[in-house]
Order: C-alpha cells, then structure tokens, then sequence
C-alpha cells in the first residue's frame, strides 16, 4: 500500500463520520454510556481493593521479648525473626517508648511506671503476604527469649475472608460489565456497519481490495472510540478529583486507610479507558466488516 | 478477448443457469445479450467478472482463466473490466466526483492523474456541473451515466452492462446508449444484456441470446427476435 493511500484512508475515515451523522451519534453514545459505568466501576474496585490493602498491611504481629532476655538474646531474637522467610520488616519499640505510648493515650497518671517499667520491650513484625500472618507469628512464637506473640488471632482471619471475598466479587463484576460493554459496542458498530453492507458490496465490485475496504472502516471504529471516551474520561477525572479532595483530609485523620492518589491513578484509569475504547472500536468494525467481505 | 468453453452453472437450489456455454467474443466488439427473464442472462453476464464462479467449464479474460481465479486476485481482475449495473450501484455518501474517483483510488493512482481522468469521463457522460452532487440528487439516467464513468474511467478493455437501460425512461435510454456507442467507438469492447428490442433492432450489433442456459442464437449483426 501507498503512503498515499493511507493518508487517503485516514480522510475517508473522517468524512464517513461527519456523513454518517446518525449513526455516528448511536455508536458513539454507546461508547460513552459503557465506557462511563465501566470507568466508574473500575475507580470504586480499585480503591476498596486499595482499602482493602491497608487494612491488610495493619495487621502486625507482636512479639513481647522475654523480661530475663539481656542486650545480646534481645540482638540474637531480632535477628532470628528478620531470617524467617515471609517477615517483611521488622521495628524494634524498648519498653521506654511502650511506656510513651500508652502515657500517650491514658494519660500522665502512668508516669509513674518510669521508675519501675514494667513493661515488655516489643518487636512489631509485618508478614510480606499479610494472608501468611499466622504462619509468621507460629514461626516467631518457636523462637526463645519470646514472652508472648500477639496477632489478632481470630479477627484477622474473619477480615481477611471478607477482603477477599469482595475483591473475587468486584473481579467478577468487572469482568461481567467488559463483556457487556464489549456486546453492546459492537453491536452498535455492527448495526451501522450492517446499514453500509450494500456499500462494501459495492466496493469489492468496483475492484477494491479487503484491506482497501476494511482500513477506512477500522479508523473510523477507533475514532468513534476515541469520540466515546471524551466524556467518560472528562466525567470520571472531574468527579474523582472532588471526591478525593473532599475525602483525603478526613480520612488522613483516621490513619486507617486512605484513597489512591488522584495522580497517577486516575491518568492510569483514564489511559485503560481510552485503550478499551480503541480496542472496542478496532474489534468491532474488524469483526462486522468481515462478515460482508466475501462478495 | 474472452472465451468461454462448456460453462456450466448449477445454483444450490438446483437451477440450472448455464448449460454448456460457448462462446468467443473479440476486443471491440459491441454484443447484446437478449433472453427472456430467468433463462441464464445475468449468470452469463455475472460469471465475467466472478461474481458468479462456473460450476464446469472455463471462461478465459484476457489471457486470465477466471475458474481458476483466487478469490484474493479477484479485485485485480475487477480492475480491468467496468461494470453498469440496472441498479448503478452508487455509493450513496460520496458524491460525483467521489464515486468516480473511488475506482482510481483503489488502483492507488496519483491524485493528479485522478482529478483530470475523473472530469474527462464526467465530461464525456456531461455531468460535468453536477460533480459535487450526491446520487440521491440525481435522477435515474443521471445516475446510470455516473455509473458508466466511474466503469471507464481506469480506461478499461472491456465494460460490461446488466440491463443499464433497464429503469430508465425511453429518452434516457439512447442518451445512454450514445455514450456506450461513444465508449465502443473508441476500441473498449461492450457486452449489454438488454431487454430493448427497440435499441438492439435500430443500433446493429451482434446479438447473442440465451434460453434455457444455452446461446440458441448468435447473429453478427442481429434483431432482438423475440415478440412483445
């Protein structure tokens, strides 16, 4: 093919947009109402994935070293917990900095301790897969010099079931919404290409080639794309924007979890958008043109 | 130029359009094929430029055996014989110029080349001011001649014509019959399957009619032969 031709293609696939006004409008408003509940969907699941996350990497493990351990058990037992394979990081709190902690939360009243700590100096351990904490803590627990290894026996299990559970089901969701977005895309694409069946008839007779034929129809599917994204994206980029700024500051109070930074997440979401618009456009005129091909 | 020998087309539904077809017809020729509806006219037009493959037989175009045509070298053959159809067969987007244009375009030719061959040919059928018009703007016989420049304007050997005159009113008719006598006088060999006993009676040419999926007559410069 001619350079010349392709240029050729690129104008035929415009002017057929702006000649096709009707059908232009339907395909492209089906774009933008599947691309818009698929880009909001995919901003939600990420973010209670995200969520989800962070509660997962607050679960720690804590190791109380025994009171009788000196400076060197104390060295030996952190040294031990770092080479347990699965312990992500390990942080070292002496019983002085516990004391803080809890002066800190119940008041100066427990000043009176420092005299006397009766506290335990702490390890906190994190798993590198947080699902594995139970096996960590086990391990750790068969170390000496360990008083006792706290977990959140029982609770973390129920929490962990529930992340995953709804992140199977948000997979699930999304996977089902692509695949009705895909149908409904293309058939739309189909039916407008449908209507110009007698044109590709007309083509192959005048002595056009396949690829002479298809090149203008697959354009023009991804400009449609392109054309359905614009609003999704605009909407999606606009809406999270508010939200994040809105939900940011109250949630940086909690510590608990926070949402995805506007910035890159929503230039991600915004580019899967525009790169399942292409795609979808791209599919769906290949697919429909193919049908009317063999005159 | 072309020649067809014992061509045979059987239809999944079992008729029988072409019964052993022979037939040699030299460049520049102009030949009418007369026949009564349904007795293999459109099939014999059809299976020369492979809409229709031949069941048997063989049909040989300018030295290409189109039985044995890939469907891929189908639209390289397309390119050589223009084809009128009853129905033109206008793209309905593009206007005038563009609908003539599109069978330079597919030949990859240059721009230039393709702005003065399409106003040749559209000065030739006279629509020349009606360039930046869309088919629905036109009438009938307007329409057949923008179908008939858009066949020659690749400067084909040969231009097939399925019943051109078909929809058109009388008057209409010898116009287009005047641009193809025009296109023949010029050395393209013409093959028209007609209805018109009154323009294959006034302008001679050979006539070749069909009945039955055979040529059951073959005259060098023929009549219609057949009543009503």
């Amino acid at each position: 093919m001619k350079a010349r031709t392709l240029g050729r293609h690129f104008r035929e696939s415009f002017k057929s947009i702006g000649r096709n006004g009707w059908m232009t409008f339907a395909s492209v408003s089906a774009v933008t109402v599947t691309l818009l509940l698929v880009g909001v969907f995919v901003v939600i699941m990420m973010n209670l994935s995200k969520v989800a996350d962070d509660l997962e990497k607050d679960v720690e493990i804590k190791v109380m070293v025994e009171l009788t351990a000196d400076e060197a058990a104390r060295a030996t037992l952190e040294e031990e917990i770092t080479n347990i394979s699965g312990v992500a990081e390990i942080l070292y709190s002496p019983k002085e900095e516990e004391l803080n902690d809890l002066v800190m939360d119940f008041g100066e009243d427990l000043r009176l301790f420092e005299q006397e700590n009766p506290l335990h100096n702490v390890f906190y351990a994190k798993a590198v897969n947080p699902q594995e904490t139970e096996a960590v803590a086990l391990a750790i627990d068969e170390l000496d010099n360990t008083f006792e290894v706290k977990y959140g026996k029982g609770k973390i299990e129920k929490l962990f079931s529930f992340l995953n559970t709804s992140r199977n089901v948000g997979l699930v969701l999304i996977i089902a919404l692509l695949f009705t977005a895909m149908f409904l895309i293309s058939n739309t694409i189909r039916i407008t290409i449908v209507a110009r069946r007698r044109d590709i008839e007309i083509m192959k007779l005048v002595g056009a080639t396949n690829w002479f034929i298809r090149i203008p129809f697959v354009l023009e599917g991804i400009w449609l794309g392109i054309l359905g994204a614009i609003i999704p994206i605009t909407l999606v980029t606009f809406l999270y924007y508010k939200i994040y700024h809105m939900l940011s500051p109250k949630l940086e109070q909690g510590k608990l979890f926070e949402l995805l930074e506007f910035s890159p997440f929503i230039y991600q979401v915004n580019a899967l958008i525009l790169l399942m618009a292409v795609f979808i456009g791209i599919w769906g005129s290949f697919m429909s043109v193919r049908k009317f091909l063999k005159v | 130029m072309i020649e067809m020998i014992n061509v045979y087309k059987k239809y999944p539904n079992g008729i029988v359009a072409a019964n052993g077809i022979n037939v040699e017809i030299e460049q520049g020729e102009f030949l009418y094929v007369v026949g009564p509806s349904g007795a293999g006219k459109s099939t014999f037009i059809k299976m020369m430029y492979r809409e229709e493959r031949p069941t048997s037989g063989e049909i040989i175009i300018n030295g290409t055996n189109l039985a044995k045509l890939k469907a891929s070298r189908v639209p390289y053959l397309r390119r050589q014989i223009g084809v009128v159809f009853q129905d033109f067969k206008l793209l309905p987007k593009l206007n005038v110029y563009e609908n003539v244009a599109y069978a330079l375009e597919v030949i990859e030719e240059a721009p230039s080349v393709i702005r003065t061959r399409v106003m040749e040919v559209l000065e030739l059928v006279g629509l020349k001011h009606k360039a930046r018009m869309f088919p629905t703007e036109l009438s009938g016989g307007e329409q057949q001649r923008v179908s008939i420049a858009r066949s020659i304007v690749n400067t084909p050997k040969l231009v097939i014509a399925d019943e051109p005159t078909g929809n058109l009113d009388p008057e209409t008719s010898w116009e287009i019959m005047n641009i193809f006598e025009e296109i023949n006088a010029r050395g393209t060999t013409i093959i028209m399957a007609t209805h018109n006993r009154e323009i294959v009676n006034t302008i001679k040419h050979r006539v070749i009619a069909i009945e039955g999926g055979l040529i059951t007559r073959d005259d060098a410069r023929g009549d219609y032969g057949y009543e009503g």
